[in-house]
């Protein structure tokens, strides 16, 4: 057959029901292959939301996300999203034309060295220089992309060659790569001794990450948390991992966390992390962060240990096959948990002294922390919010509860503004049930908002509840706190009429400027069919506190 | 039976330590890769993304074609070493990496010298090839080149000796290693 239909036929025998992504002329034999495959193409309108798509897909369900797009300046507006999904470990594939083989390395039209370009951000990337590798490397980057600490792998494919017949049968059991070996199980000795030295520890703190969400381990996470009065905190990554509302449950930590949490990982004497991986967003000031603490590390990766904060008790292993082993040994252990009695007792303390809280107004003004709350309660707290990079972000994280893990899906390390809408698309072609709300922000969504087209295209009902302060408020409160108030380029100017332009592309556009009506808007916006933005007025210089100045210690928490 | 709450059977956190992370020695390490398009962009990639000095590195073939060996020295009084390799480890196409033990290592370097030799300093480094046991492989009436094959120390001293004389060029391939075979019973 036809090396572009072994393609089509690869991507169905991983499993994989859909794929974004925008034809042109070198990937043209694949999107011939597709017009007959079994797969819904999804009609992104920007390759870089093509691959946000993707990474929604994957992150709101688990499955690896798949984008194409053509040679040249299809292939390099991939970069950023596969350097997002790169900082996140998320599991996507991205297959990419290339100009003809005769003509690398000549220039020739829309020719970019993409495999070169997006070499130090992929897992992995292989660039087909035979027919018959273009199905074997499919499921090769299946493989690579969803195993050991999930990644973005790029799939090359020259022109000529997806036009070339070759014989094709679906590989079974898993690819052979000599020199590609992830761990699974944790080395039970280790974690004994984990598990002995949390048994004697008085100040013990559970950081959780986004490496328990991946390991889909949430449930064995909560079982060992739950063997004794573990005080947990988790990263924005982690978030769902451990219901928010839960008597263990410290508040997110790091730049915006609770001051709880900081406090707590400043004092601690043991510090138990699943599958984070000490961001400086988390550590601030290395030399200075919990200083009192000896580290077990979990991971799946065994490069994250020791690479920013020495562990002295490394397990390298997936989550989901260390927690249950951990919580067996924790166990049988029978800890004495009054131990843990001060600690809790400060820890109250702390909770009762710093509560996360805002000012609301006294008037119709809609705070933005407000505007969170009203979310949450609207949805239930039930909905797979996605978000744009910014304040709104912060306070999504701090002020919706998620109990469920893959129901919070943002762009955490790469911090990639326009995340947001492209995300929630692509949750919701993998979760059609699931009501999908993105909370953008106004500088965001303006750097996406031609995806609207895609969602009234495919009719794709997400709800875009629009966080508008008119401002990258995110920069205009650094701008105003650690720059002298010298805002420079933060101000969003004229405002475009939101509800209008969405109008514009066949959504329903709804505004709202009055707390009064913000709840009920809200519930309107949630209950009309089809895509929905709701263009929400907030205040125009509302600070996200608290928070760790960058590069200073826990303890300097401003706010 | 289980144990008494907070028996001695539990570690103690005071006698908790993290493994060092600088050995502040001289490190060679040796590297299985498949012989793939790109295998030797993705290393140096690696070592210029996170700050990795390389001091030498070597390519060449191994017994099985579709196989070659990189050697790379490295200084562990800079880079922590385990975090190197853990990296290295992360590139699909790198099968094996090994820290060479110095003790239990076979390491050899090539280089060529092209020296200044007029006429009343030419027995002198003709004499100092003779010590190091290197080849004289080209004269020039101006000119004597060196070949000197050896550890990277034997080649440093080499350096030093000859330096004096005027050191016109100087071409060295870095080190290639491999382990030395046990000794049979
Ligand atoms: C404006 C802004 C502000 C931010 N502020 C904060 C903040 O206040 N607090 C905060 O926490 N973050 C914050 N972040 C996010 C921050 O930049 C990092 O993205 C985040 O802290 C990293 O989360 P993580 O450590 O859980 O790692 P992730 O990036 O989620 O990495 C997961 C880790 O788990 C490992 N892993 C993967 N799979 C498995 C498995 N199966 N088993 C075991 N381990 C596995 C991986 O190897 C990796 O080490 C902010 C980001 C932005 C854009
Ligand atoms: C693509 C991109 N460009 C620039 C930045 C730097 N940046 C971080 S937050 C931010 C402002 C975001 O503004 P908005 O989306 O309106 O969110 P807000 O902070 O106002 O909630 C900017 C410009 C970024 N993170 N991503």
């Amino acid at each position: 057959m036809r090396a572009a239909d072994a393609l089509c036929e690869a991507l169905k025998a991983e499993g994989v029901e859909h794929v974004f992504g925008i034809p042109g002329g070198a990937n043209l034999p694949t999107y011939d292959a597709l017009y007959d495959a079994d797969l819904v193409h999804i009609q992104a309108r920007h390759e870089q939301c093509a691959g946000h798509a993707a990474e929604g897909y994957a992150k709101a369900s688990g499955r690896v996300g798949v984008a194409m797009a053509t040679s040249g300046p299809g292939a390099t507006n991939l970069v950023t999203p596969i350097a997002d999904a790169m900082m996140d470990s998320v599991p996507t594939v991205f297959v990419t034309g290339q100009v003809r083989t005769d003509l690398i390395g000549t220039d020739g039209f829309q020719e970019a060295d993409v495999t070169g370009i997006t070499l130090p951000v992929v897992k992995h990337s292989l660039l087909v220089t035979d027919p018959r590798q273009i199905p074997d490397y499919i499921h090769e980057a299946f493989h690579i992309a969803s195993t050991g600490r999930p990644g973005p792998v790029l799939v090359d494919v020259p022109q000529d060659l997806s036009r070339a017949e070759i014989d094709y049968t679906p590989i079974e059991g898993t690819p052979e790569l000599p020199g590609y070996k992830p761990p699974t199980e944790g080395n039970i000795k280790q974690i004994r001794i984990a598990a002995k030295a949390l048994a004697n520890a008085r100040r013990p703190v559970i950081y959780g990450g986004g490496g328990i969400v991946n390991a889909d381990a949430s449930e064995e996470f909560r079982e060992f948390c739950s063997s004794d009065r573990l005080p947990v905190t988790l990263t924005v990554m982690g978030l769902g991992a451990f219901p928010a509302p839960h008597e263990q449950w410290l508040g997110m930590l790091g730049m915006h966390g609770t001051r709880t949490a900081n406090y707590a990982m400043d004092e601690a004497d043991l510090i138990v992390c699943v599958g984070a991986r000490f961001d400086d967003r988390i550590t601030g000031k290395l030399s200075e962060f919990a200083p009192r603490a000896k580290f077990v590390h979990i991971d799946v990766d065994p490069a994250e240990i020791s690479k920013n904060v020495p562990a002295h008790i490394p397990i390298v292993g997936d989550a989901a096959d260390v927690l249950p082993k951990m919580t067996r040994e924790y166990r049988a252990l029978n800890p004495d948990s009054s131990r843990l009695e001060e600690w809790w007792k400060r820890i109250r303390d702390w909770q009762t002294t710093y509560p996360l809280r805002y000012e609301d107004s006294p008037d119709s003004e809609i705070k933005p922390q407000f505007m969170v709350e009203a979310m949450y309660e609207a949805t239930d707290g039930d909905a797979i919010i996605t978000s744009d990079v910014g304040q709104h972000q912060m306070w999504a994280a701090q002020y919706y509860h998620f109990t469920e893990p893959r129901r919070w899906l943002n762009s955490g390390g790469l911090g990639t503004m326009g995340f947001g809408l492209p995300a929630a698309i692509g949750a919701k072609v993998a979760r059609p049930d699931d009501t999908v709300v993105c909370l953008a922000g106004d500088g965001s969504l303006v750097m996406v908002c031609q995806e609207f087209a895609t969602a009234a295209f495919h009719n794709i009902p997400v709800k875009v509840f629009l966080m508008n302060n008119g401002h990258f408020g995110m920069v205009r409160q650094w701008q105003e706190l650690f720059w002298d108030e010298r805002y420079k380029s933060v101000e969003m100017g004229p405002s475009p009429n939101w509800p209008k332009l969405a109008e514009a592309f066949g959504w329903t556009g709804m505004q709202c400027t009055d707390k009064s009506q913000l709840r009920e808007s809200m519930q309107t916006a949630l209950e009309t069919d089809g895509p929905v933005l709701l263009d929400v007025h907030v205040t125009k210089d509302e600070n996200c506190f608290p928070m760790i100045p960058a590069g200073a210690a826990a303890r300097d928490m401003v706010g | 039976m289980m144990g008494e709450p907070g028996t001695q059977d539990l570690v103690r956190l005071e006698d908790l330590e993290a493994s060092r992370q600088l050995t502040g020695r001289k490190h060679i390490l040796s590297l299985l890769v498949e012989n793939k398009p790109g295998v030797l962009a993705r290393i140096a990639g690696l070592f210029s993304r996170r700050g990795f000095n390389i001091d030498t590195l070597a390519v060449g073939p191994t017994e099985d074609p579709d196989v070659s060996r990189i050697t790379l020295t490295l200084d562990g009084a800079v880079h922590p070493i385990d975090q190197v390799t853990k990296q290295l480890h992360k590139l699909v196409n790198v099968i094996k990496i090994r820290d060479m033990e110095p003790d239990g290592t076979v390491a050899r370097e090539m280089a060529l010298f092209r020296v200044s030799a007029a006429v009343e300093s030419r027995a002198e480094i003709m004499q100092f090839a003779d010590i190091y046991e290197a080849k004289i492989v080209d004269v020039s009436r101006r000119s004597l080149t060196v070949e000197v094959t050896g550890s990277q120390d034997k080649i440093d001293s080499f350096e030093r000796m000859v330096r004096p004389h005027g050191l016109i060029e100087m071409a060295r391939t870095g080190e290639v290693a491999i382990t030395k075979s046990r000794p049979e019973h």
